[in-house]
Order: structure tokens, then sequence, then C-alpha cells
């Protein structure tokens, strides 16, 4: 994941020329319902840029909540694993995910050197 | 130097991987080739499923492996027995196979057979419940299995690679006697994660469930030869 992160990086740096630029902030969306440990990322992350030109930059991570709507009543509830994802209106199955899958790059703070 | 400015790019981290899963699908299609991803915690019985599975499957259609493992080709070795075209890719320290290392291994399948020649390709990811949920390699389908010895908990506690998965094989189902294991809790447990995924039980001892299965690919080899 961090490897992904740093290519997409890469290509987003090579359309601004990145001896040019000096990126403060990476700010990030990860959904609850990843693979992703949102502190574990950061650590991974600031330990594969060392030295790098990403070396100065910060990830910062927003964490979208697990959201699911019971396909009964349609309500929007919050899964919870302790009750098996399930809709604690109508204790129906968890059909649809409405938010939690997001793994995201949503803006990046930089300077201009 | 100047002010700070904000990109806002809204961009997937895995975008790169999923863009390449995308090539490698068309690549499939172009082939007419269906590619199922196998993916599992290690010592589900992914490699012995494959062992029996191909002994019948390649006899009604033209199969090949692509075979992920972390350090050695111990289980290409097994696949290999069977006469098939067998692809390892060993994968390093990554702990999931992702789009690129499926790339690279059709290409050396390309070397060995011409794909067109293929109905089913079949993938064996890396023993692991959390990251090859996440990465994309071009397959139509996605089969998971889970072992009994490893309790009825795990589509809870991993819920992403069972919520993704199209099939979930419930395997070595021989050692529910002699097991404090629950199965309707396991299904239960499956349903609530993902209700919509297929469920099999599965013995490579008794071989139970081995029709079903061979079912359930013959059923999505005609369904993705009918697109």
């Amino acid at each position: 994941m961090t490897k992904c992160l740093i290519l997409s990086m890469e290509e987003w740096a090579e359309k601004k020329n990145k001896k040019k630029i000096v990126v403060e902030k990476i700010n990030l969306k990860i959904g609850e319902f990843t693979c992703v440990e949102p502190i574990s990322l950061i650590n991974t992350f600031n330990a594969a840029v060392l030295g790098s030109w990403l070396d100065s930059s910060e990830i910062t991570i927003e964490t979208i909540p697990f959201e699911g709507k019971c396909s009964k009543c349609n309500k929007l509830y919050f899964p919870k694993k302790e009750n098996g994802y399930k809709s604690p209106c109508c204790n129906f199955n968890l059909e649809e995910i409405i938010s939690g899958r997001e793994l995201k790059i949503a803006s990046i703070d930089f300077k201009e050197k | 130097m100047h002010l700070p400015i904000s990109d806002k790019i809204e961009l997937n981290i895995l975008h790169h991987n999923s863009h390449q899963a995308e090539k490698n699908k068309v690549k499939f299609n172009n082939y007419n080739l269906l590619c199922l991803n196998i993916m599992s915690s290690p010592g589900a019985g992914k490699t012995r499923l494959l062992e029996i599975t191909l002994e019948d499957l390649s006899k009604k259609f033209h199969t090949a492996v692509l075979e992920g493992d972390m350090t050695t080709n111990l289980d290409a070795a097994r696949l290999e027995k069977l006469n098939i075209p067998v692809v390892p890719i060993t994968t390093g320290r990554a702990c999931h196979l992702d789009a690129n290392m499926v790339s690279g291994g059709l290409k050396l399948l390309e070397k060995k057979i011409n794909p067109d020649l293929l109905d089913i390709l079949l993938v064996e990811n890396v023993g692991n419940l959390v990251c090859p949920a996440e990465f994309e390699i071009g397959e139509h389908f996605k089969v998971a299995l889970l072992s009994i010895t490893e309790g009825e908990d795990k589509p809870l506690k991993y819920p992403i690679m069972f919520r993704e998965a199209d099939l979930i094989l419930i395997t070595k189902v021989d050692l529910l006697p002699h097991l404090n294991f629950d199965i309707n809790e396991l299904k239960s447990n499956i349903a609530s994660t993902n209700p919509k995924a297929d469920v099999i039980e599965i013995s490579s001892i008794t071989k139970s469930g081995f029709d079903l299965w061979q079912n359930w690919i013959c059923k999505m080899i005609l369904k993705f030869k009918n697109n």
C-alpha cells in the first residue's frame, strides 16, 4: 500500500516538476472497512521516503466511517463486527455498503520553491 | 518560497494496480480466458484443492495455473506433475499478488502456451487473509477458502476477504466429527459479511463437495463464454 502511495505521488509530481516543489502534506481518506491500518501506513511511508524528495512531507488521514444501508428499511447504520455487521433496526445481513471502502489521496499541499 | 497550494486530486491510492488489473482483464477477455483468483490463509488447502480439481477439470477444459508463493516453487512443482502449464510467481517479501506480478506471469505463460487455446486460468494467491482482498489482479471471480480448523469467527475478523469473494469454499469438512466446530455459526457469519456469496462445503480427503465446486466452475465458464 505504501509503495502504491509513493508511485501515485511520483506520478503526480511528474506533472508538477518535482524539483521545483516541496510537498508539505499528503491528505488521505481511508475507510474503516479497508485493510489499511492508518498508523502503520504513516510509519511505513515515513521509513520508505527517508532521504527522498518526499522526506519532509507529512501524511494526514481522515478516517471515513464504515456505513451500511439496511436492505429491509433503508436506514443507514454503522455495522459492527460484534453484531455480525447486521443492521440494528431489522437484524438484516450487510448488503449495501455506503462508505468505508475509500483508499484515496484527497489532496496534496505543496509549495513552489 | 511561495504560499502553499492545495491540489485536490481525489485519487485512488491503488489506481496503478487497478489500471494494470483492467489491462490484465482485457487480455483475458481477448483470449476468451476465464480467470479465477483463489485466496485463503496459509494452509487452508488451496494447492491440494487445485491438485484434485485439475485432475478432472483439465480433461474437460484447457487449464493453466499462475502459482503465487512468497519464497519457494514447491506448490508450482506439485501442480506441474499434472502436466498442465504452470507459472510460478515468487513474490519475495510481498504478502499478496498484485496486478503487475500477474501481468508478468501471463507473459511467461504466453511463452509456454498460446493462451487462445486455454479456457480457464487459476491464480493461486499467496496465503493471507488481508492484503490479497484489496489488490485486484484482473480476475473475473474471486474464490476464498476457509478451513474449519481456522474457527467460525474468521469471516467477522477478516471481513474484506469474505466480502469480496464470489464463492467461499469451506474446506476440511471431513474433520467436523473430530472438532468442536459449529458450521452453522460459520455460515451465519459468512452470510452476515457477504449474503451474496455462494458457499460450498468441501473435503480433499473424502472428495465431498468437489462435484458442486466443479459445477460452479463450469457454470462460470459458460457464463463467461456467453457474455
